[in-house]
């Protein structure tokens, strides 16, 4: 489960050129950088890609990776999203096995947790749930208990907070060492 | 003006002020080769794409300009991805064209197709596949402005066959060629910072002013900056001593009184010591490479470091530096030059280092540069020979090497007076790298002798460029240090797998060199004993107008001392066997 002491999360903009995501993900490869989630989309401005990369800090200290980044010359501008100055979310979608009496146990979940009911069958329910990633994290360990058989989670996005100052953002770009 | 892309592409070449390309042609890129015939770039024809890589590294080393190649598709553009590895490592601002399938049968595994972006998306710098004609001129501008300046590297693009070929509509093309702002505009995410930190400039300075145990470490950054003259007016102004790593040899002169010659792995015992020792390493355009730190925690454990280097991901990779500095090698010391004086203004006294010189000349003297003299009727020692070469060669020689036991001692017991006249594979350590890399350098720098420093399990991997060199009458001059070994694995055989000798057997004569040279165009001559070594050389030396090879049968028991074995600390290292009993009283801690 993403923690936040040991994870890091870039908001990485890039150029929206082909082939820059591969890039980004080999150069995470090659230098043995563990990448936890990764969501990727357009922005406002379509010359422009933003990623929101959770990166594992155990495997290289975060200043070697957004260094590292940096030098990819269609990355444009890294922040790092301090968790307290962000706005988290993400999507899971999870196939719950839940025969006869058991469907119950997880509406009766999904509703306190103000997921979704996506289908249902006999046997089993789909379900998706947005929110902070911690909130999809327990809402992931409750359905454990009945048996997932099939779950999809996007991988974090994130923005700065608007109710704080945007200055808070701290611009790893300019750290030098 | 309406032009097809191949000439858009060669136009581009010409007005990037290309003189020579190195290539070979080939399906994908022969629209590219058509209008070469019309312009003034001379191509030099290989005998393998590597050759061609590796020749467009020589010509940069020498010329401080970009080296251009061109291949074909496919298995032309593979074989040319170690030179692209081998210059990125050594930081070399090189554009690689490499011809591609037609645009409509990419991804089809047609014909000669490699994803070569793919493939070398972690050995280049940067690389393009341009899939417009019209965004040719564009393309190459952006790989020479991102391969020559912040960390110069190389840069491939990738170029379509359907998008040069003047018989496809999609060739089609209005000439325009872009500004440089607007070049600088296409890259938003690429704005290299050149100027140091004044407030680091000034604690860096500070420092320096304060140091103890000094030493300048100078790495190959100050080449590529075109840095010698000032790291020489700042070693000066303070007296401070320099090493330069295998990168930066020439850097400063050998000849200096303060040069201490190259740290690491094979360096010079008082250049390793002086690290080891220092209260203050000065790191300029270095980057902490393991063959020079031997085992990180233990190395330089009492200096404070100052760090300059135009890679920001340099700083702190491998040792955290107490003063980081961002910048271009050459500015940064201008700056340190510029601001110590300005504190010596205000009253700052110089640091008084007689003391720390005085214990590197005892080192020096106790542990020199050194082999045992030869036994009557053995084979030659690779160091003598090294020597009569040097002794013969003007001081502004050229000396390429390949890798390996020739390369360390070529750099051991040269004495490099000026910058831009060792050029060799560092970090990638590249067998092979020196004949095309000395046709590269001859190219660039007609007027400079060259000798390659070649070994022959280096010579066996790329002799066939001196068919180019012959063919091209590019006189070229190769020592073959000829130990019948793959001499630096046998090193390590010896000395660390109990001297079980696996694999690491060649044959003094298979194959026979001299008949091998002479079959290639070369003039050849062969060295068996210490009393033809000077009047061969002599010979050698007065031959200009052809390739000449020289054969020199040398001893493979020969190992290469200092040695600090691998994982090691520096402070472990083995001077030669009869230099050891000296050391007992006075070798460091």
């Amino acid at each position: 489960m993403a923690t936040d002491i040991e994870h890091h999360t870039l908001s990485v903009l890039v150029e929206n050129k082909a082939g820059v995501l591969a890039r980004i993900v080999n150069l995470f490869s090659r230098r043995a950088y563990n990448i936890y989630s990764l969501a990727v989309a357009p922005t406002e401005d379509e010359r422009f890609s933003r990623l929101t990369v959770v990166v594992d800090v155990d495997s290289a200290p975060l200043e070697q990776i957004v260094k590292q980044l940096h030098k990819l010359i269609n990355v444009v501008k890294i922040v790092e999203l301090d968790p307290s100055h962000s706005v988290e979310r993400e999507l899971m979608i999870a196939t719950v096995r839940c025969p006869g009496e058991q469907r119950h146990q997880v509406t009766e979940l999904a509703r306190i947790f103000e997921g979704k009911i996506l289908a249902v069958n006999q046997n089993a329910l789909t379900v998706s749930l947005e929110g902070h990633p911690s909130k999809v994290d327990d809402f992931e360990d409750m359905l454990r208990t009945f048996g997932i058989s099939d779950i999809q989670r996007t991988g974090r996005i994130a923005l700065p907070k608007l109710d704080r100052d945007a200055g808070k953002l701290r611009a790893v770009k300019n750290r030098t060492a | 003006m309406k032009l097809n892309g191949g000439q858009a592409l060669i136009k581009s070449l010409e007005m990037e002020g290309v003189e020579v390309m190195f290539g070979l042609p080939g399906g994908a890129i022969l629209p590219v080769y058509d209008p070469i015939i019309d312009s003034p770039i001379r191509h030099v024809l290989v005998r393998h794409e590597q050759g061609a890589g590796h020749m467009a590294e020589g010509y940069a080393h020498a010329t401080g300009k970009p080296g251009v190649a061109m291949v074909t598709s496919g298995p032309g553009a593979t074989n040319i991805v170690t030179p692209l590895a081998d210059a990125y490592m050594d930081s070399v601002p090189m554009i690689v064209i490499t011809g591609q399938v037609p645009t409509a049968a990419i991804g089809t595994d047609a014909f000669q197709e490699a994803d070569i972006t793919g493939i070398t998306q972690s050995v280049t710098k940067h690389n393009f596949l341009v899939t417009e004609a019209q965004d040719i001129p564009m393309a190459i501008r952006q790989a020479f402005h991102i391969a020559t300046t912040g960390r110069p590297g190389p840069v491939l693009v990738d170029i379509p066959k359907d998008i040069v070929d003047p018989t496809n509509p999609r060739s089609a093309m209005e000439w325009v060629w872009p500004s440089a702002d607007e070049v600088t505009a296409s890259l938003p995410g690429y704005k290299p910072t050149t100027i140091g930190h004044p407030r680091k400039i000034k604690e860096a300075a500070t420092m320096m002013l304060a140091a103890e145990r000094p030493v300048i470490y100078a790495g190959g950054g100050i080449l590529k900056a075109r840095g010698a003259e000032a790291l020489r007016e700042l070693a000066e102004l303070l007296g401070f001593p320099v090493v330069t790593t295998l990168m930066a040899r020439g850097a400063f002169p050998d000849d200096h009184e303060l040069c201490l010659g190259m740290p690491g792995m094979h360096g010079n015992y008082t250049a390793i010591m002086s690290m080891q020792e220092s209260d203050l390493l000065i790191a300029l355009g270095s980057r902490f490479d393991d063959r020079v730190t031997g085992k990180v925690p233990n190395f330089a454990p009492l200096a404070k470091i100052i760090h300059a280097d135009i890679d920001p991901a340099e700083l702190g990779k491998v040792r955290r530096p107490d003063v980081p500095i961002v910048g271009d090698a050459r500015l940064i010391i201008e700056a340190l030059v510029t601001e110590v004086k300005a504190q010596i203004a205000k009253g700052a006294e110089k640091p008084d280092v007689t003391a720390w010189r005085a214990t590197l000349s005892g080192w020096q003297e106790t542990y020199p540069l050194a082999y045992e003299d030869p036994v009557e009727g053995e084979l030659l020692k690779p160091q003598m020979v090294l020597e009569a070469l040097r002794d013969s060669a003007p001081e502004d020689c050229i000396v390429t090497s390949g890798v390996g036991q020739h390369q360390m001692w070529a750099s051991q017991y040269w004495t490099f007076r000026h910058p831009y006249t060792w050029i060799n594979s560092g970090g990638l350590g590249t067998m092979g790298f020196s004949v095309p890399a000395a046709i590269g350098a001859k190219v660039g720098r007609p007027d400079r002798m060259v000798w390659a420093i070649d070994g022959d399990g280096c010579f066996q991997m790329t002799a066939q460029e001196l068919v180019t060199a012959a063919a091209e009458r590019i006189p070229v001059k190769i020592a073959i240090l000829n130990n019948a070994y793959l001499g630096m694995v046998r090193q390590w055989q010896e000395m660390f797998y109990d001297e079980r000798y696996s694999e690491v057997y060649l044959s003094p004569d298979l194959p026979d060199y001299v008949k091998w040279a002479e079959a290639m165009g070369c003039v050849a001559f062969r060295v068996e004993h210490p009393e033809d070594i000077q009047p061969t050389i002599d010979k050698a030396n007065a031959i200009d107008d052809r390739p000449v090879v020289v054969e020199f049968r040398t001893d493979a028991s020969e190992k290469v001392f200092p040695m600090v074995a691998a994982g090691h600390s520096n402070s472990d290292v083995q001077v030669p066997p009869f230099q050891r009993a000296r050391g007992s009283e006075e070798v460091a801690d």
